[in-house]
Parts: C-alpha cells; structure tokens; sequence
C-alpha cells in the first residue's frame, strides 16, 4: 500500500519530468540535421552496446560553443536578466506601498483586500497583459489621457518598447510581490513600534530602523518570486516587447518554432536553467531561514 | 499600533487602481459598437453575438475545458498522493529526488517545461492532441496541488490519525473517514488551482498541443498578435466575468465553513 | 526591605510635589469609557501598582502616561509638565512591553542601545551606558546574542535594561513578568526592586496578579471599570478594604452580607441571621446604622475549634470540604443557615495529628477587630 503510494507520483514525476529533461540534456549535445526529427545522431538500441558506443561519441559541446560565438545568445541572456531584475525593482516599488496599505488597513478590510489581490492572479494571465495592448498603442488610452492632460503633444511610443514589457512584468506579477510583503508585515509585532517610538524614534526612523528591516524576508522572497519566472518570460516580450526587445525565452521559442533548430533551442534551455539555479538557491535559503527565525 | 494614514489610503488607492483599470476599459470597451478598440462610438452587444458564432473561438474553449477538467482531475489524485508522500512516509530511497521533482517544476519556466515534454512525446512518436496537453498539464499542476495539500496536511493533528487507528481503522479507511475530510478544503482549492493554471496556460499548451487540438489560450494569443479586437474584449469580459464569481463564490463559501468550523470549536 | 518601604511614604507629606498627576482624565473610545475622571497623584521613587482585571483601563492609564493615548478630558502632567500633545519620542519616559517587543534583527546590546543613538549621548559615550546596564541586568555574556537566542527570564532582563538605558525618570512595566513561571517570576519581583532601588527611578507597572503588586509596589491602586477602587498600600489594601470589591478582589475572603445594626465608633455589629448573635467587627468606610453592610473577613483570621472557644463572635458548622495545600490547610465549613465560611490554619503539626475531618461539628470564632464591615 505505501510502495504504491509512493510509486504512482514518483514514476510519474520521473516518466514526464526527469526523463523529458534528460532528453532535452541529450538533444542540446546532438548537432542539427534536415530529417526528421531535426537532429542527429539518434540512438537505435536495435544495434545494441555498440550503437549506444557510437550515439556516445558523437554527442559534443559544439551547440554551447555555437551559443557564445553568436552574441545573439549572451547578449540575450543579458538581457533577459537586465529586463527581470527591473521589472522585479518595479514591482518591488508598486507592491511595497500596497503591502503596507493592506497590513495598516482596519482588521475586517483585509479579507477584502487580500481578495483583490488574489483576484486578478485566478484571471488569465494573456487576458491581463492582452489588456495593456490597448492602453499603451500609439493611439492607446495612455496616450489619449496624456494628450488631453497636454503633457504630450505627440503620441510616444510605448507598446513594442522595453519599457511595455517593464510594465506588463509589473502589472502580472505584482500579486506575487504583495503577498510575501503583506504576510511579514501583517505578523510585525505593533509594539515594536511602539518601543522604537517610545525611545526616541519619529514614525519615520521607526519605520526605517524596525518595519523595513523586519519585512526583508517578504521582500525578498518577492523579488524571487517575481525575478525567477520574469526572467523566462515568453507571453510578455511577445506581446508588448518590440522585435529588439530581447529575451531568452521568447529566443528559445524562435529558436524551437521558426528555425526548428532543436539542439540549439536545448542547450539555451539548459544555460537558462543553469542560471536560474542560483536565484533559486537563494531563495531556497532565504525560505529555510525565515522558518528557522519562525520556530 | 496599525495606522490607517492618508499615505496608506493612497498607495492603495493607486495600487488597486493599477491592478483594476486595465480589466475595466476591457470590459468597458467589449461593449464598443465601434471595431476600433480605442474610440467609444455607442452600446452595443454585437461582439458577444460574433463570438458565440465563431466556430474556432468555441471549440478552443470546448478543448480547454475538457484538459482542464482532466488534467486537473488527474493532477489532484496524483498531487494529493505526493502530499502524502512527502509530509506523511518518512524516509525512503530516493526520497531528496522526489521532493526535489515537486518543487523544481513550480520554478521552471514554461518554455523548458513545455520543450522537455514535447522533444519526450517525439521521441515515443506520441501523437500529439488533447491527450497530451492533459498529461503536461498533470504533471506540473500536480506540484501546486501536493503543495497545497501537503502545507494543510502539516499542520494538522497527526494524533487524530493515530486515534482512528486506536479505535480500529485500517490505514485506507483511516484516510477515507479522518484525513480526507480534513483536507478536503485544500484538496477542493487544489483543484480549483489545477484547473485554473490549465485554462490559464498558453506556453505549454503550445509546445505539446496537435493541430487538431488548439486550446483557447493559443487561439487568443494568434489573434492577439495580430492586434486588439472587440471580439477578444468580449471572450475576456466573460472570462473575468465567470473568475469574479467563482473567487467570489469560493471565498464566501470557505469563510462560511471557517466560521461553522468556529462555532462548532467554541 | 519592609522597613524602608514603610519610612518612604512621600504621599502623606502634603509638601511633596508629585511626579505624575492625573487631574480629572477620562478616556473614551467611541461610546466605551475606559477611564473615568480620575485623580492619582504618584510621587518621586514610588513603585506604583496599578491592579485590576483586564479591561478595568489599567493599561490605558498607563499608555497614556507613556504617550500612546492621549485623554479625552482632564490634564495629565509628569514632572510639572503638561504631557497634552507630546508624543511618545519627546517624553522622558520609558516603556517595558508586555511582549517585550525586542526588536528580533538586534542583538542584546544594539537593543539596549537603540535609545540611546537618538538621545542626545555622544556616541562615544554608548558603549559605557550599554556595558553598564549589561551589567546592572547580568546579561554581559549575552550581548552579541539575538533575542530568540536566549530565555524568557534573559530577554526579559534586556527589555528593562533597553528600557532604563536612558535614564527615564519614569518607568512603565506592562504585566512585565506575565511570560515567566511562577519560580521564576518570584526572583525576578526581587531583582525588580533592587534595581528600581539602585537606580532611584519611579517605576509604575500594570499587573493582574495581585501577589505581584503586593511584593514589589510601595502603593497599589486597585482599579475596576475605568475608576480608582482604591489607591493604598499594600497592608492597608489587604486588611482595610474600604469596599467589599477590593476585599474580594485581593486575596480570599469571607463575605456576610446582613444589616449593620449598631455602629458606635470603630466597633459594628452586623445582623446577619435569625436567631444567632451580631458579628462585631470593625467599622469601615462609610457605613451607616441600619443599611445593608458586608462583614468580610480573610480565611487565616477565623480560628477553628472542636470545643467551643472563649471569643467574641463564634458561630458553629459543619466541615464540608478541607483543602490541603501543604503549608497550610483550608477549611470549608457550613452553618446552619448555608453560609459557608473558610478558614485558615498553619499546618505547623503533621497531618495524623490533626483531629479535624469531614462532617465534624466545629466552633470558628474570631476577635472583634480581626474583620471589618463595608458599605454594599
């Protein structure tokens, strides 16, 4: 009874998660071919040891050193990282304020409020960077307000820039920001404020010197939480980004789709992976000692 | 000592309207007379009326529920059962790995999650179609399920167990007539988040789905590319529309049965 | 320790200036009064208890004084000064947190510190005061600590040192041994005065527990739905209670309730039963002759007999119940009319020795001046 319980997930798991990865690792060392599929060489197990021996030697790293020849790639990567981090210290910036609104807010407002939040994330996610389309075209409700305020006299160009896609990061993921955020605030002790006031602190230094530092835990599990998934971002640069707008996983869907070349699309998965590990770990760690501090 | 400042009013103020203004000029502008998205010209619930006869729009919706409700499903059993596994079997062989394959697709990017999938499927030469976008929904929704399941399942009295197996339960009947109720809560929410990623996911589907098997997320991101259109506006009012309530529906449920739950308690 | 407490009575000196007075404060929250004109006077190196059940408004007194709550009406000065409109960060008072409320991302020693970077203290001079309130709390070991690194009775110690650092001139305690066990609690009462003695600074403190309040504080103020009970010393509270709440509400009591028939002086008989003798106790505060009074007596004041004693009240019963609690033992005897009186006695002989049991027909009697009779 507990070996099936435990088999049934963890063949699953290593059927449709470990083995498409292995796969993947496998492709991203084969070289690219005009067959079908579009790589080469394949494994025929019908020639037994020997052809594995064969497959083995012809696996290479040519496909990695493809990507750091072809500055396509890394400046990609780059670039992806530079957009993430920025969306990230945005979100860091709208979320923030919020966060503190709803843990300051009365105690029966906050089911509400939570809820608010929590809405937009159950509603699609295309549907909600769909929507900024409309408002940040050149003839778009951003540009009519801004023209009828008369801080602009032309219409500027928002959607298709870096900055959309800034923004569009921002608008989806902010839940992911607020929520951390509102948990350690919600849990701050009110009467460490107090004390901080009670010896000799204005509301401000307060703030600085006990609420900012006791949040740091929700801040940064935000930042993770909002980093990690932003920097393989697909829907967002290909919706509101323009065609130089840069990303490593709108290149990898480019890569995959338009020019079918397999082996390449696998290896600039596995550095994305590669690079992704270490925010990872970080925010592993990050949640390992928040629950220490809990306990 | 919680401070209701004017500052707070207004970062919340602005914060929702952030989050909300979007969606309103989206619903609003659904209800356009005019094709062009962007100038008001009258009432009108034309668009509605154009979506309900395209044909594409409505098999897309009809293939996305259908994954959904059987990834989801699917997802559920299996992450219910990773729950367990993890909060309730001890050690056992392979134990870091298997938790490990829980927590690693909840940070993978889709477009690695999807790829993986799809280079797997060619490989058993798989045809790819509604079936397969139901198993690559499973799998990585089954991670959220068992984390949900599994952080109800660890704060609860394991002694409540052991005190059904005091008065006689067999381990299955234990689980049937003790815990499940117990996590059912989580176990409902687990679905409900299963099937929403589902009907949510563009990325994945995209990778594993057929021709014949076009979900609705792919259909609205080929025409989304090709610009705003009041029929879009339309789909996506409903869609917020059918979200709202069932958030709406859910949270008051769950808080009555929170408040049931306390008086019972008191 | 007793003696000095009883030479220091700054309160019955008319030429004292008070530290802090509160001159007709009341406190409203919306519709709810939590504090109802009140007057107290507390004097300079008092260690003032403010006691009641919770809700009776003894921490929003004393919120007030800290600068968390501002009165509705009256004026509350400390020092001379009118304390309307200063905020927490300007008064020259500290507080020590029920919760302690250490800031959790400190260490002992920067806890201690915090007040003293936004005081006036040059910041060579920090590291002294912080050393020398380490030392005054005996955490010198533990400076580099965090909070959650050290116990309950130490983190206690660092909310009083960051609390004293900078040399308040009033102290607020709020319930401050509330988290400790009872072993624990009993030695820390003890430190508490020696360093509210060491450092000479006025201590007021919040407290349910009214053991507490009588082992440390110098006057105690009994409080009930936001007025002033009673605002005494300790013995004065426990032996002359001047309303049956207080008397109840300190230590265990017997209460008779009946009819103060005669009251001549100090002395007041109570009619308490057809057919039986008055009780003849003290007079207490406002009682008048043929108005409904209380007799209340405490438990270790009513001796208890088997043959009939030569007392001025003495009444007969029944053992009901005894409870043994070591030290001492605890007698619930029945009257014939019902009431039930307690009493107390030392168990300074071995329990085989002691003749009295369950059932048995006893004599409890006690002296004229050993209970007093209060106003309803």
């Amino acid at each position: 009874m507990r070996r099936l319980l435990i088999a049934i997930p963890y063949i699953w798991l290593l059927l449709l998660f470990l083995v498409p990865f292995g796969i993947v690792l496998k492709i991203s060392l084969s070289d690219y071919a005009l067959s079908i599929p579009p790589y080469t060489p394949q494994l025929d197990l019908s020639t037994g040891w020997q052809g594995f021996a064969e497959f083995w030697s012809q696996l290479d790293m040519e496909n990695y050193w493809f990507l750091t020849d072809d500055d396509l790639y890394w400046k990609a990567y780059l670039s992806s990282l530079q957009i993430a981090a920025l969306s990230t210290f945005f979100t860091l910036l709208v979320g923030f304020p919020i966060a503190y609104g709803m843990a300051n807010a009365p105690e029966h407002w906050r089911p509400t409020l939570m809820l608010l939040i929590i809405l937009p994330f159950w509603t699609s996610f295309l549907i909600r960077v769909y929507a900024w389309i409309g408002i940040l075209s050149n003839e778009g409700f951003l540009n009519q307000f801004l023209l009828a305020i008369g801080l602009i006299s032309a219409p500027i160009k928002i959607l298709n820039t870096d900055i959309a896609v800034y923004i569009g990061i921002t608008y989806t993921y902010l839940p992911f920001m607020v929520l951390p955020i509102y948990a350690t605030l919600e849990k701050l002790d009110g009467s460490l404020l107090e004390a901080a006031e009670d010896l000799g602190c204005t509301r401000l230094q307060a703030f600085w010197a006990v609420t900012v530092p006791l949040s740091k835990p929700g801040v940064i599990a935000g930042c993770f939480l909002v980093f990690i998934p932003a920097l393989g971002e697909f829907v967002i640069p290909s919706l509101l980004g323009g065609s130089d707008t840069l990303m490593i996983g709108k290149v990898l869907w480019e890569e995959f789709f338009s020019n079918r070349d397999w082996p390449v699309a696998s290896a600039v998965a596995i550095i994305l992976l590669l690079i992704l590990v270490i925010p990872i770990i970080l925010f592993q760690r990050n949640e390992q000692k928040q629950r220490e501090a809990g306990n | 000592m919680r401070r209701m400042t004017s500052f707070n009013v207004v970062s919340l103020t602005l914060g929702f309207a952030f989050l909300y203004i979007p969606m309103l000029i989206l619903i609003i502008y659904s209800f356009n007379e005019s094709k062009l998205v962007t100038v008001w010209a009258g009432f009108s619930i034309k668009w509605y009326g154009e979506l309900l006869q395209n044909e594409a729009f409505l098999d897309a919706a009809w293939v996305t529920v259908k994954v959904g409700f059987f990834s989801s499903t699917i997802a559920t059993v299996l992450g219910t059962m990773a729950a367990f596994v993890l909060v309730r079997s001890g050690r056992f062989f392979g134990r870091t790995l298997f938790s490990g394959m829980i927590y690693a697709p909840l940070v993978m990017p889709e477009v690695i999650t999807g790829l993986s999938l799809l280079l797997l499927f060619i490989s058993l030469s798989v045809d790819r179609g509604v079936f397969t976008i139901v198993l690559a929904h499973a799998t990585f929704s089954m991670c959220y399920v068992s984390v949900v399941v599994s952080s109800r399942m660890a704060t609860f009295d394991q002694s409540l167990e052991e005190a059904a197996y005091d008065l006689g339960c067999t381990g299955w009947d234990a689980f049937k007539s003790v815990t499940l109720p117990i996590i059912a809560p989580a176990v409902i929410s687990g679905w409900l988040l299963a099937f929403t990623l589902s009907l949510d996911d563009l990325v994945i589907a995209s990778f594993t789905a057929g021709p014949s098997s076009t979900t609705l997320p792919i259909k609205i991101f080929s025409s989304v590319r090709l610009g705003v259109s009041p029929e879009i506006n339309a789909l996506s009012t409903i869609i917020i529309g059918l979200v709202t309530v069932g958030v709406i529906v859910a949270s008051i449920t769950s808080k009555r049965a929170l408040v049931r739950r306390q008086q019972e308690t008191v | 320790m007793s003696s000095a407490t009883v030479e220091f009575s700054p309160w019955t000196d008319p030429d004292t200036t008070p530290l802090i007075s509160f001159e007709g404060v009341t406190k409203r929250f919306g519709n709810f009064t939590a504090i109802d004109n009140i007057n107290l006077n507390i004097y300079p190196r008092e260690f003032f208890a403010l006691l009641g059940p919770s809700g009776c408004g003894k921490t929003t007194l004393m919120r007030m004084l800290g600068g968390f709550e501002e009165a509705t009406e009256g004026t509350i000065t400390i020092d001379g000064q009118d304390m309307a409109g200063i905020p927490a960060n300007k008064r020259a008072v500290n507080m020590m947190f029920q919760s302690y409320a250490l800031f959790p991302h400190l260490t002992v020693a920067d806890n201690i510190a915090f007040g003293l970077h936004r005081s006036p203290m040059p910041k060579s001079e920090i590291q002294g005061r912080v050393d020398e309130m380490l030392r005054l709390v005996q955490l010198q070991k533990f400076a580099k600590r965090k909070p959650h690194q050290i116990s309950g009775g130490q983190r206690q110690r660092v909310a009083l040192a960051r609390a004293l650092a900078k040399a308040p001139k009033l102290l607020l305690l709020d319930e401050p041994l509330g988290a400790l066990d009872k072993k624990l609690r009993q030695e820390t009462q003890f430190e508490l005065m020696d360093i509210q003695e060491t450092t000479g600074t006025t201590f007021v403190i919040v407290t349910h527990d009214q053991e507490e309040a009588m082992t440390v504080a110098s006057r105690i103020a009994v409080m009930d739905n936001g007025l002033l009970k009673q605002v005494d010393t300790p013995d004065r509270i426990y032996e002359t209670p001047n309303s049956v709440y207080v008397a109840d509400f300190i230590g265990d009591v017997n209460i008779v309730t009946g009819t103060a028939t005669t009251v001549d002086g100090d002395a007041t008989q109570l009619t308490w039963a057809e057919g039986v003798a008055p009780i003849k106790g003290m007079t207490g505060a406002q009682v008048t002759q043929g108005e409904p009074a209380s007799f209340v007596i405490r438990p270790e004041k009513v001796s208890i007999n088997k043959s009939e004693p030569e007392a001025s009240n003495k009444v007969q019963g029944q053992v009901l119940d005894i409870a043994y609690l070591g030290n001492m033992s605890t007698y619930h005897v029945e009257l014939p009319n019902g009431q039930i009186i307690k009493s107390q006695t030392a168990n300074n002989r071995r329990i085989a020795r002691r003749d009295i049991t369950w059932e048995d027909t006893v004599w409890l009697s006690w002296t004229e001046t050993a209970g007093i009779v209060l106003r309803d």
